[in-house]
């Protein structure tokens, strides 16, 4: 299975719903294009819902990766709903889990954009 | 006279430089391991380190050229599942790959592939091929670590 993405408006934060497999391909470029595209819409909130996500290799890390640095760059938040236990334990391996805001709950998640 | 080292080759493989081999060799791979008895938190973590090494050989050895392929091996031994894969470009030194977690590569976009077969493997060897390329073995103990 590959990704599934899928995007909704909770208030003024764009939650998207990221569910399958984020690899090097397919994978991480529809990432790419949908987060790019909330980007050139001017959306500064994101919200990325990776709770179905069941794979993701060095390839997808590093578009989570560009992704937050660019909605930073743009004044914006881009953080993270839902981690599965392999996700999480990827991006503390790789030193990214401190750079990320987590959030485990999505109402949560979104309170804390305000 | 030839030595019997024990090691028994379970998979010998040539695939060529496309992201579907990728996907073909994972599967092989975690195939083999499987029958070899690892659980699926192993299994996961050799698959993983097998997809960040073909994509290495694929995309940045043979940068995808359809004249280049990349050989993958599967052999077994006494207590050690090992996996070799060999691209057919420039090879690289270990020594010349950043450090994915310094602070000034934190935030880089690649250069995370090597690092994570070390984190999941318990030995990630390179070596220059010959006549060129890059040979990568991973090797996963069976059974309790050591």
């Amino acid at each position: 299975m590959s990704v599934k993405l899928t995007t909704r408006q909770v208030g003024d934060v764009s939650v998207v719903d990221v569910s399958g497999r984020i690899t090097l391909g397919e994978g991480s470029s529809a990432l790419r294009d949908v987060l790019r595209d909330l980007s050139a819409n001017g959306t500064k909130k994101i919200l990325l819902n990776l709770s179905d996500v069941s794979y993701i290799d060095s390839s997808g890390i590093g578009e989570l990766v560009s992704a937050f640095t660019s909605v930073a760059n743009q004044g914006g938040d881009l953080k993270l709903l839902g981690l599965t236990k392999r996700v999480k334990d990827l991006l503390q391996i790789t030193k990214l889990y401190t750079v990320f805001d987590v959030h485990e709950e999505e109402a949560h998640a979104i309170r804390s954009f305000a | 006279m030839a030595v019997d080292t024990g090691a028994r080759k379970v998979l010998d493989q040539y695939y060529p430089s496309t992201l579907e081999s990728v996907d073909l060799a994972e599967g092989e791979i975690l195939k083999a391991a499987e029958a070899a008895g690892f659980d699926e938190d192993d299994q996961h973590k050799i698959g993983m380190s097998v997809r960040e090494c073909m994509v290495n050989a694929v995309v940045h050895g043979n940068q995808y050229n359809r004249n280049k392929r990349v050989r993958v091996t599967v052999s077994t031994t006494a207590g050690k599942f090992m996996i070799g894969i060999t691209d057919q470009g420039e090879g690289f030194e270990v020594q010349e790959v950043p450090d994915p977690l310094h602070d000034n590569n934190l935030l880089r976009h690649s250069g995370r592939g090597l690092f994570l077969m070390g984190a999941f493997m318990d030995e990630v060897r390179v070596r220059r091929a010959e006549p060129t390329g890059a040979e990568v073995t991973l090797v996963k103990n069976i059974g309790p670590p050591a």
